[in-house]
């Protein structure tokens, strides 16, 4: 068709071994092996596997967060709730357990709620398109925050972790690898599949590079959306029956924070908080470099504060180096961030 | 006086990779107005940024009054009296138009804005270009033609005796494109030199007396308008002739492929009905405010409908969403390529593939390499000017961008392609070869509905037209009763409550 200029397109990519070289996942595998190294060196007894897995264990439980957390920064939003969902989901596990003395229904109850709250976000972002994320997440952070001050008090629910099973979800393991170390992994690649293998990942990715452009294509922009808000809601449900597991009794202050350590790591992984760009492999790197730098620099006895000063020094460098690369003369354009995997 | 107020002479501007300006010259006399044109990706743009100090040129001298001077910014530009004024208006639509006016240079006393003093002249900037507004109005509330305006007093309130427009008329309507020229006229006879920009030959026809083209980064030549044809400027701006710029093949006419019957939305339109056939090229036209994209946008499931029925195949549908509307057949190619049409940090084949991802799926995942072996194809069935399907969206020109729209559409099955304004912003020889698609895409048998303001291509090119004013149907013409002046009267027609939806 058209008048034919004889121009061919070329539709075969090879990357190129520079591309692999200077790719955002390369510079975070080499901030991983550099902490791993850092560590070894910290401790002689790091490099046992048993006590390594005990400590990754401990961080998982807001690993499994970054999951949907990464998808919902994708789509160009951003969850403040997911801390005080995890805390009101486990704080509903915990009662129901009291109430009842039915850890099965204790379960059920903790991951229904963190549905409902992943979906009330959903609802209300998608109902009303003109709220900003950030703002309604914030409100609903204090909400469900809220309900679960009401619900305890300064009291704490107990006795879940003397349900053997129940404790063994998150001590238990084959060999030296724990439960939940398998369940992450397996949860990573149906995550990263999904995200990079698939239409609704290239949704995703259409809606945060641009959301007219992607619904003008036919994309039910809110449909996916609500979808995602709502599977991190569940996840945040599972995240509170793992720390119900991990630590048997539940004050109204737990999960503080998560959020935050959550987003951390996926901007850390190259997941742009404006939406459309970023990996999946990359957050997850992101996540062990986050878990094991703490645990390193706990190790020495760094108190947490410093701890939190040096990462967020870390983040602020590594967010900025792709503008500094740009900025050195005689250096090429690498598109380090790009959508395209 | 000297002879000329400004003079480059091989201007050559490199960027990585790519020579963006080679050797090319200019010059502008006092009290001029000088047209400067040439494709999309001639160097247009950057020849403008290198005068305004935006970018340095690496080559080339440029006299100022016949004095050599570099910019190392746009400050020292503004100081040398040069102005510019872009195409999309760089405003702060909160302020009023007078702090618009003076920012950057606002009047101070003693470390006090002195406002009394800047609403005052601001208004006196303004009285003397006619505008019909005051200095207080907020920015935000004017159109984009008083808009300009406010950009043209923010250029004379720096003392700009060199005024750059960068297609200052390429969202106007054709009365505001005429008070434009009043002003750019008024400014020449007070002396200001003027270098203008535009797509449009009409334009360049209404003000200029010299007009300089540009191709692929070269100067081609400067010309006296009055002395040069119509068809030899456009093989200067294209390189080669263009024989025949509205290529309608005489298609056999279908059976009705959509109709739809007193549509409305409330507030916008209301009984609008018209029908599209297979082979058949619709227009819809109308002066700005027609609502003619409002229309299209409820067909297509973007925006709601309030009342009336969308029949496909002669079967009533409810549309509900972009993709009620795209499974029913009808592709939309959107007015706003660049939000709206394309996804311009992505490759050419993701986003040609986009609508269609579902097909290339194989169990669960996306088979990429059947993927972009389809959007390769497609992408060269419209010839689109790119290296490798990777490319971004955002690397390609204005013309070529449109061709991966109608790709995009393409590769999708539909029946009726509805394009808004497709050759808005696209440069001749682009323009070209969008007719002609869309008349192969008739003779394929899909039935085109298509939106324009331009009365030549609407002529040139459609089978039935359909005329619209302020939410209504005025009336509908047949390829053979029209003319130009016949639509504009439809056009304006006001109060027409009888004669809407004639079937």
């Amino acid at each position: 068709m058209a008048t034919k200029s004889g121009r061919t397109i070329g539709y075969t990519k090879q990357k190129t071994a520079k591309e692999l070289l200077f790719c955002w996942e390369a510079l975070l595998i080499v901030i991983l092996l550099a902490v791993n190294i850092m560590n070894i060196c910290l401790s002689s007894n790091y490099l046992n596997l048993y006590n390594l897995f005990t400590n990754i264990n401990s961080f998982l439980v807001k690993g499994f967060i970054a999951f949907p957390m990464a998808y919902i920064l994708l789509l160009g939003d951003i969850d403040l709730s997911v801390g005080s969902v995890v805390c009101l989901s486990a704080t509903i596990l915990g009662i129901t357990y009291n109430g009842t003395g039915s850890i099965v229904l204790a379960i059920i109850a903790c991951l229904l709620v963190g549905f409902a709250c992943g979906a009330f976000n959903g609802l209300v972002l998608t109902k009303f398109t003109e709220l900003a994320p950030m703002i309604v997440t914030l409100a609903t952070m204090t909400l469900f925050r809220g309900l679960s001050e009401r619900i305890l008090g300064d009291t704490s629910t107990k006795g879940m972790r003397n349900v053997k099973w129940f404790a063994n979800i998150y001590d238990g393991r084959i060999g030296p690898v724990p439960y939940l170390f398998i369940l992450f992994v397996i949860l990573a690649i149906v995550f990263g599949l999904v995200m990079h293998k698939t239409t609704f990942g290239r949704h995703m990715f259409a809606i945060g590079a641009n959301k007219v452009a992607a619904e003008y294509a036919g994309i039910r922009v809110q449909r996916i959306r609500f979808i995602v808000f709502t599977l991190m809601g569940f996840i945040c449900g599972m995240s509170g029956v793992f720390y119900s597991s991990w630590v048997g009794s539940i004050k109204n202050d737990i999960a503080d924070g998560y959020e935050l350590e959550a987003i951390s790591m996926c901007v850390l992984g190259g997941i742009s908080s404006m939406g459309g760009k970023g990996t999946f492999p990359g957050a997850l790197i992101a996540i062990f470099i986050i878990g094991l730098l703490r645990y390193g620099l706990g190790l020495i006895n760094v108190n947490s504060q410093t701890i939190s000063i040096i990462i967020g020094t870390l983040l602020i460098f590594v967010v900025m180096a792709p503008n500094l690369k740009f900025k050195l003369p005689g250096k090429k354009e690498v598109d380090s961030t790009a959508s395209e995997n | 006086m000297a002879d000329t107020i400004l003079r480059l002479k091989d201007i050559t501007k490199i960027f990585p990779g790519v020579k963006a300006l080679d050797k090319v010259e200019f010059d502008l006399r006092p009290g001029e107005i000088h047209a400067l044109m040439g494709e999309n990706g001639a160097g247009k743009s950057t020849f403008i940024k290198v005068i305004t100090g935006v970018h340095q040129a690496e080559e080339g001298e440029m006299y100022l009054n016949e004095k050599p001077v570099r910019f190392k910014n746009t400050r020292e530009a503004q100081k040398a009296g040069i102005a510019a004024i872009y195409q999309h208006v760089t405003a702060y639509p909160h302020l009023t138009v007078a702090e618009n006016i003076f920012m950057g240079h606002q009047k101070i006393r003693m470390g006090f804005v002195q406002w009394k003093q800047m609403y005052d002249e601001a208004d006196k900037l303004l009285k003397e270009l006619n505008a019909d507004f005051n200095s207080r109005r907020q920015m935000g509330t004017l159109s984009v033609a008083q808009q300009q305006m406010v950009e043209i007093a923010k250029a004379l309130s720096m003392d700009a005796h060199i005024l750059i427009m960068d297609e200052p008329t390429a969202s106007l309507t054709k009365r505001e494109s005429e008070e434009l020229y009043r002003i750019a006229r008024k400014l020449r006879d007070e002396g200001v030199s003027i270098i203008f920009i535009s797509h449009r030959f009409e334009d360049m026809y209404a003000l200029a007396t010299r007009v300089t083209v540009f191709r692929d980064a070269k100067y081609i030549g400067t010309y006296d308008v009055d002395k040069i044809t119509n068809a030899d400027l456009i093989k200067a701006m294209v390189g080669r002739e263009i024989t025949d710029l509205y290529p309608k093949p005489d298609v056999e006419i279908g059976e009705e492929v959509l109709r739809v019957e007193k549509l409305g939305r409330t507030g916008y339109f209301k009984d609008v009905s018209f029908s599209v056939r297979k082979g058949e090229i619709l227009g819809l036209t109308g002066l700005v405010g027609a609502r003619r994209t409002e229309v299209i946008q409820t067909i297509c499931g973007i925006e709601k409908l309030s009342s009336g029925k969308i029949f496909v195949h002669g079967k009533e549908v409810t549309i509900k969403n972009a993709s009620d509307a795209q499974s029913l057949g009808i592709g939309l190619l959107p007015e706003d390529r660049q939000t709206q049409g394309l996804i311009l940090d992505w490759g050419i084949g993701r986003n040609i593939t986009l609508p269609e991802i579902r097909r290339y799926v194989k169990g669960v995942f996306i088979d990429e390499k059947e993927e972009n072996k389809a959007a390769h194809d497609v992408a060269e069935e419209v010839d689109t000017k790119a290296v490798t399907i990777f490319d971004k969206a955002s690397s390609l020109s204005g013309g070529n961008q449109q061709k991966v729209v109608v790709a995009k559409a393409l590769n999708s099955d539909y029946q009726v392609l509805i394009l808004d304004e497709p050759t808005k912003g696209v440069d001749v020889g682009a323009k070209a070869a969008i007719y002609e698609i869309m008349g192969e895409l008739a003779s394929k048998g899909y039935a085109i509905i298509m939106i324009s303001s331009e009365m030549p291509e609407i002529l040139g090119m459609c089978d039935r037209i359909v005329v619209m004013c302020e939410g209504r149907v005025t009336g509908e013409l047949g390829r053979n009763e029209t003319t130009q002046e016949k639509i504009l009267e439809l056009a304006m027609t006001k109060k027409s409550a009888e004669r809407s939806a004639v079937q």
